[in-house]
């Protein structure tokens, strides 16, 4: 069974058709990869996903049950977690503590739990905290624990949000692209990191990528998008030599006389 | 014991304050004061809330405060005084000690409804246009009491003087004090307890980012409505307690320059920090009475101390941080339990 199964998605933003016939099926423990030009629709679709816009028409299926409609939370809740295009991370919150409310839908306790700090407050607080310290022991940031996101460096910032994704326990994680703006070193890194959380916590990756060294060195498939179509899909040799991709990247061929 | 240590002291300066009002030392318009002192901090911290740990604009909180200091004053002077209005007391006016709090919670509770019905449908806009949905529910407010006449319609409700003299011809105590003092230090323990639990920092993620918040997980139409309910039943408390001070209350009192005044507390404080709240209200109720003096030149430099703070110190006077941050010996007062 596909973990995420996008049926015919079409999307208008007023006049404009953001996503057109889109269809995307993903099998448990993929990794894919969405390129396409800039305005092709691929953080649409990523918005479509995580349910901040309902689809104008067509559905969208998570493990065999539609999600289509559902508020971002409830999304959240069913195991689909996602990173954004410019960072987002609580700046006036310490990082364990951005990586604390990203529990909040599992959180189990309520207003008049955490005013009389009952028992279960006390209980679920401590559990919260705690996974929130693995997170942390295992992206490396344990010395920033009591920093602000604010003043860690860029490839930090970009693995803290990428920590407080996996904090959510996603089974689908939606990186929106994750390099955009870091120095090679940096992408080195990044993309250690997400073939090891891949492995650690049996994800499935849709990843949206500029740099071809990202997707290519990390996903197994490519989906290129242009105007919110689809005009290729396959694997990274093939869509490489794709002469739709080729144009939709690069333009048309000229021949210029010298 | 040290968990204890920051009631202890509080109680002993209310109970200190209390022997001095009871002894004279304290005199009739200072304890005045006082009472606006507590009953300030209650609004300005419920208000920061809001305008500060959420980041909304709410231009309304005097609306809320007027449905509670109605519905406290109405249930009172019904319950436990003869008027005119109502006739003979249902209860015996003895009864009003015991139940004074009861009746001041039921303002809250109605002041807190009123919250829910303004969140409801405005939970989904923000910024300006929630600042101008909560402005017209203020006036709403002020407008249908005055149009009520019942209960006094412009001309104000009174009576809440006999419920206070019921209470002290049971034992002479300042009792509206007593309760201005353990309302205050409720509000203050529940808030604090909110905003420093994961739950109640959900708020503050939707001030922070909004959009990561509601994709993080975050149920950002609930907590901004658990937020307003919250922060409008505490200024119906608040309310409830202002209208037993003065012993009358009229439209007149919870205009939009009454929210105007709270919302200048609140960012004089400092958005986001309740003991900026604290002290602002403090410090702000303070400076009034001292530039009494100046009759209507004090509108001329109060104004103008705000503008040179929104210059000089545009984050109010703590900023987003808590007196514990700034000076961290004052956390053997207020031990966080270690998580």
């Amino acid at each position: 069974m596909a973990i995420l199964e996008l049926k015919n998605i079409n999307h208008y933003f007023g006049g404009l058709h953001a996503v057109s016939d889109f269809s995307l099926k993903v099998e448990e423990g993929e990794l894919i990869g969405l390129i396409g030009p800039n305005g092709a629709g691929k953080t649409t679709i990523f918005n479509l996903v995580s349910g901040f816009y309902k689809p104008t028409e067509g559905e969208i299926g998570f493990c065999g049950k539609s999600i289509s409609g559902l508020k971002p939370h409830e999304v959240t809740g069913l195991g689909i977690a996602r990173t954004f295009q410019n960072i987002r991370l609580w700046n006036s919150m310490t990082v364990l503590e951005n990586l604390c409310i990203s529990q909040h839908y599992r959180l189990g306790y309520g207003f008049v739990d955490s005013v009389l700090q009952t028992r279960r407050y006390a209980d679920k607080e401590k559990e919260v905290i705690k996974s929130a310290r693995e997170f942390l022991e295992i992206l490396d940031l344990k010395e920033c624990e009591n920093e602000y996101p604010k003043n860690l460096s860029y490839g930090l910032q970009r693995r803290l949000e990428i920590g407080r994704a996996l904090t959510i326990r996603p089974r689908l994680l939606l990186l929106d692209e994750p390099a955009a703006g870091m120095t090679a070193g940096d992408i080195e890194q990044l993309i250690k990191l997400v073939k090891w959380i891949r492995e650690k916590f049996k994800l499935t990756i849709l990843l949206i990528e500029h740099q071809m060294k990202v997707v290519m060195g990390l996903c197994e498939k490519i989906c290129v998008l242009d105007f919110g179509e689809i005009i290729a899909e396959g694997i990274p040799s093939e869509i490489r030599k794709n002469p739709r991709v080729i144009k939709a990247y690069l333009g048309e061929e000229v021949t210029v006389n010298a | 014991m040290k968990r204890y240590l920051s009631f202890i002291l509080y109680g002993i300066l209310c109970f200190v304050v209390i022997a001095g009002a009871r002894s004279g030392l304290i005199d009739t318009y200072q304890q005045v004061i006082i009472m606006f002192i507590g009953i300030n901090i209650i609004l300005c911290s419920s208000l920061n809330l809001i305008n500060g740990y959420m980041g909304e604009f709410s231009c309304g909180h005097a609306g809320f405060m007027a449905v509670g200091a109605y519905v406290t004053s109405i249930l009172n002077v019904w319950l436990f005084t003869s008027s005119q209005i109502f006739g003979e007391p249902v209860l015996s006016p003895v009864a009003a000690v015991f139940l004074f709090p009861v009746t001041l919670i039921v303002g809250g509770i109605a002041a807190a409804l009123a919250g829910l019905l303004v969140a409801i449908p405005s939970v989904r806009t923000r910024g300006d246009y929630l600042a101008i949905i909560t402005l017209a529910v203020n006036y709403i407010v002020k407008s249908s009491i005055e149009n009520i006449q019942v209960i006094g319609g412009a001309r104000g409700f009174m009576g809440m003087g006999k419920v206070v003299d019921s209470m002290t011809g049971v034992l002479n105590l300042p009792w509206v004090m007593i309760w201005i003092f353990a309302f205050t230090a409720f509000c203050i323990w529940v808030l604090n307890h909110f905003v420093n639990s994961t739950y109640g920092k959900g708020i503050i993620a939707v001030r922070d980012d909004e959009i990561a918040a509601e994709i993080m997980s975050v149920d950002t139409n609930r907590m901004k409505i658990v937020a307003f309910t919250l922060s409008s039943g505490m200024a119906g408390v608040a309310g409830g307690l202002f209208a037993h001070v003065l012993g009358y209350i009229n439209p007149g009192s919870f205009t939009i320059m009454k929210s105007t005044e709270i919302m200048v507390m609140v960012y004089l404080g400092g958005m986001g920090s309740l003991s900026g709240s604290v002290l602002s209200a403090v410090s702000f109720t303070l400076l009034m009475e001292v530039l009494r003096p100046l009759q209507v030149y004090k509108w001329v430099l109060i104004p103008l101390l705000l503008i040179i703070l929104m210059l000089f110190r545009p984050e109010g006077i703590m900023g987003n941080r808590e007196l514990t941050d700034v000076f961290p010996k004052l956390r053997r007062f207020f031990p966080s339990k270690e998580l």
